[in-house]
């Protein structure tokens, strides 16, 4: 009993740790361009990717493929940001949602001439030798899960509160055209901003294709659940998001092993909307 | 100093500027006054990038900044201070002073991450003299206050220490003292003139001609988007067009 009950919650935690960094992806770029941004669901396959390509074809080591793999997100991320988006001179929402879901449309076509449309196989970090806890069996890739996500989480807090740079997206996060005056280069932060949710939702994807097998669009449905955990923790709040991404993904797993795993989806959804039609700006929201 | 030649805008076919020209010497307060819908907050908008002009010029120092983008304009050195106050909200004060020195220079996303040695001192120096701004305005108590939580007057003074902070060749006040009782008024006019003493150049967009007589050079007066006279403020007082475009209506000459 207790023994279903700890294995429900840890992989719970485990989706919900994936879902919380994809969800954290969405808000930061939220919070300085006020869009929604949908290449993070690309984001979150392109790490998985570069992980492989990084461990069989150049032949790193894992805890310098992993680093690659997220760095290499991010300056994709980047890139995206300064090609697809900046170009376009438009700060209508509507607008840029619309080329981020192109852009999207574009990286899921591009991974796929890449590394073709074969679904592949990525190794875990470590080890695939069952752990046990109070007779429950865990995965080293779920304590891994776990952990770098914590790490991911603090030194994303750390760097918003302490740097000077994560200052200056907090300003243009509250105030764009004070932030234009005041000299803050509204343009780089930008792109910046883009290569930090492309570190975020790289990591995700690095982490979690171990589990799920990999393809050009395993970000999909995750980033999906990802937008759906920024939501219900308050889209933007960043707190909300972790939040957010572990009550989505503790709602799947206990749903999963107590109602019904083919009712997983819909049990985590269906809790998602009572939350909104109760609280519409979600938990953490203001 | 700034050079302000033939300068026009318009709004939907409706001049807010036209052939607007002025300039400012360095060292000096300028003021720029002018009954409601004169053109005075289109002009400061036109020179920190916040506005582009349809015709005309802004050289500052001798180079043409015309059009440029507002973070560039900044970095060259001119800082604005609002007439409706654009702050960072939910940032605390110090955060917000400290915002007014990011054009002392780039940062890179390595160099904040890993923090060399060499970019931790120089946090450290710049938080120092975000400090001392603060202390000058006296807000030190308020360092770690969200801002929209600070009661107006104090609002004000969190602008004008982060104009201040990156000692700028020039700052513009958009309507320092609006909204603010006579107590506060009087220690604005003491930090506008100390600024001056200290060999700072201002343009000042105020109301408040009690204020204006006391702390300016040069008068710079529009009127329906037209330049219509410039002098000391002596000379503007008992200039006839003034009186009766502006000065003569409010009657407000003391």
């Amino acid at each position: 009993m207790t023994q279903d009950f700890l294995q429900f919650i840890f992989s719970g935690l485990t989706s919900g740790a994936i879902y919380a960094l994809i969800a954290l992806g969405f808000c930061v770029v939220h919070n300085t361009m006020g869009i929604v941004n949908f290449t993070q669901v690309d984001f979150v396959s392109l790490g998985g990717m570069l992980l492989y390509s990084a461990l069989f074809s150049v032949g790193l080591s894992m805890p310098i493929a992993l680093l690659a793999a997220v760095f290499g997100v991010s300056l994709v991320a980047m890139f995206v940001e300064r090609v697809g988006i900046r170009p376009a001179r438009s700060t209508d929402p509507l607008v840029l949602i619309f080329l981020t879901i192109g852009l999207s449309i574009i990286l899921r076509g591009v991974m796929a001439l890449l590394w073709g449309k074969n679904r592949m196989a990525v190794p875990s970090l470590t080890s695939d030798d069952p752990l046990r806890l109070l007779n429950a069996a865990i995965m080293p890739q779920t304590l891994w899960i776990l952990a770098l996500t914590a790490i991911a989480i603090a030194l994303l807090a750390w760097f918003y509160r302490r740097t000077r740079l994560g200052l200056m997206m907090r300003a243009v996060a509250t105030n764009p055209r004070a932030a234009a005056v005041v000299g803050l280069p509204l343009g780089r932060v930008r792109m910046l901003t883009f290569g930090l949710a492309g570190a975020l939702g790289g990591l995700a994807g690095v982490l979690v294709t171990p589990i799920t097998t990999l393809s050009h669009d395993v970000g999909v449905l995750l980033g999906l659940k990802g937008f759906a955990a920024a939501i219900l923790g308050g889209f933007g709040s960043l707190p909300g998001a972790i939040i957010g991404g572990l009550g989505l993904g503790l709602l799947e797993s206990l749903s999963a092993g107590y109602i019904s795993s083919a009712y997983k989806d819909v049990c985590a959804f269906v809790v998602l909307l009572l939350v909104l039609f109760v609280r519409p700006k979600g938990l953490m929201g203001r | 100093m700034l050079d302000v030649i033939s300068v026009c805008r318009n709004f939907g076919g409706l001049p807010a500027l036209s052939d607007v020209s002025f300039s400012l010497q360095r060292g000096r307060v300028t003021a720029l006054i002018g009954p409601n819908g004169a053109g005075k907050t289109t002009m400061i908008n036109c020179i920190t990038g916040v506005d582009i002009p349809d015709a005309g010029r802004v050289d500052f120092a001798g180079e043409d900044i015309t059009g440029l983008p507002a973070y560039r304009v900044a970095r060259l050195g001119i800082s604005r201070t609002f007439q409706n106050l654009k702050l960072f909200p939910r940032l605390s004060v110090i955060d917000n002073v400290l915002c007014g020195l990011t054009v002392q220079g780039g940062q890179s996303m390595l160099g904040a991450l890993l923090r060399p040695p060499r970019v931790r001192n120089r946090e450290r120096r710049l938080r120092l003299r975000a400090m001392a701004a603060l202390d000058r305005f006296g807000l030190t108590e308020l360092a770690d206050w969200p801002v929209d939580v600070l009661a107006y007057g104090d609002r004000k003074r969190v602008e004008l220490a982060r104009a201040v902070v990156s000692e700028p060749r020039l700052i513009l006040l958009d309507e320092p003292v609006a909204g603010l009782n006579h107590e506060e008024t009087a220690t604005v006019a003491k930090e506008i003139r100390a600024l001056r003493a200290q060999g700072y150049t201002l343009l000042l967009v105020e109301h408040d001609m009690d204020l204006v007589m006391r702390v300016s050079d040069h008068v710079v007066v529009l009127d329906g988007g037209r330049c219509i006279a410039g002098g000391t403020p002596d000379e503007v007082r008992r200039n006839p067009l003034v009186l009766e475009a502006y000065l003569g209506r409010t009657g407000a000459l003391a």
